[in-house]
């Protein structure tokens, strides 16, 4: 029975460290603001949440102890995180940083154009 | 959904005063019974037996967390990739959903899922603009959010 604890606790640890150095990568690899907010907002989300749930397992099982604490973290990291990714993006397209020159398409120039052409007929 | 939360704390605490005994233990079996005298009378309610609407929300958490690993997969797939060949795009996806904690809602569960990431709405809140990194199809990516998590939201608020 321990041993299959172990087990969990080995995995959820090793795949969350994983998942943060790869987001690490990713930050320093990809080519613009965007993209690399996608690696560091996301893939840590992931990595976070599973070396948080191993240090739960750890303490449930071989301790005895329930921290709430931890399951606590969990949630207010899913409540935080999206809202800072959405304001970098936001803030950094709102101050004119450009999208990657491999990009595909942009709506939401045509989108801004449009609403700032009714504004200024207004 | 709060009158029925109510009426079955109420009808919890007529068991235990029928049974005279005040251990949670009676609170607990009052409201089992409750809960199936308001499932039994649940047409005559104005809105849905609020059991469903918690199994909806179970519901989405649970393929949340299916799209959460998926797409983290496909991220870790391109930033490991030797040659930086994915596309990224902004673009469009019309909602159908009015309320504020809705698009909310549906805003945060996009950015959470890697690979799409909510930059702005429309000043109508009918828009939102997502901005994705490895882009297919634009119909393919937008039926995918319409299909999991809009569908899946409706549901809980319906």
């Amino acid at each position: 029975m321990s041993v299959i604890i172990d087990f969990f606790i080995g995995f959820f640890i090793l795949v969350g460290s994983l998942f943060c150095l790869i987001a690490t990568i990713g930050v320093i690899r990809l080519p613009d603001v965007y993209t690399r907010n996608h690696a560091a907002s996301k893939a840590a989300t992931l990595g976070v949440m599973s070396i948080l749930l191993g240090t739960f397992l750890y303490f449930y099982a071989l301790e005895g102890h329930f921290n709430s604490r931890l399951i606590l973290g969990i949630v207010f990291l899913f409540m935080t995180s999206p809202i800072s990714g959405h304001l970098i993006n936001r803030a950094a397209y709102n101050s004119g940083v450009k999208l990657w020159d491999k990009s595909v398409r942009d709506d939401l120039k045509e989108y801004n154009k449009k609403v700032l052409e009714k504004s200024s007929v207004d | 959904m709060a009158f029925q939360i109510l009426l079955n704390v109420v009808l919890a605490f007529l068991w235990m005063f029928i049974k005279v005994s005040y251990d949670p233990i009676s609170f607990i079996k009052g409201y089992i019974f409750g809960l199936l005298v308001i499932f039994v009378f649940r047409r005559y309610s104005h809105s849905r037996f609020y059991l469903f609407r918690l199994w909806s929300f179970i519901k989405l958490i649970f393929i949340f967390i299916k799209e959460l690993i998926l797409s983290n997969i496909a991220i870790v797939k391109i930033v490991l990739k030797p040659k930086l060949d994915m596309r990224p795009a902004i673009f469009a996806m019309d909602t159908v959903l009015t309320k504020d904690w809705q698009i909310t809602l549906l805003s945060s569960l996009i950015t959470l899922t890697p690979g799409t990431l909510v930059i702005d709405v429309s000043e109508d809140n009918k828009t939102l603009f997502i901005h994705a990194m490895n882009i297919g199809e634009i119909e393919d990516e937008i039926n995918s959010i319409k299909n999991s998590f809009e569908k899946a939201i409706l549901e809980v608020s319906s």
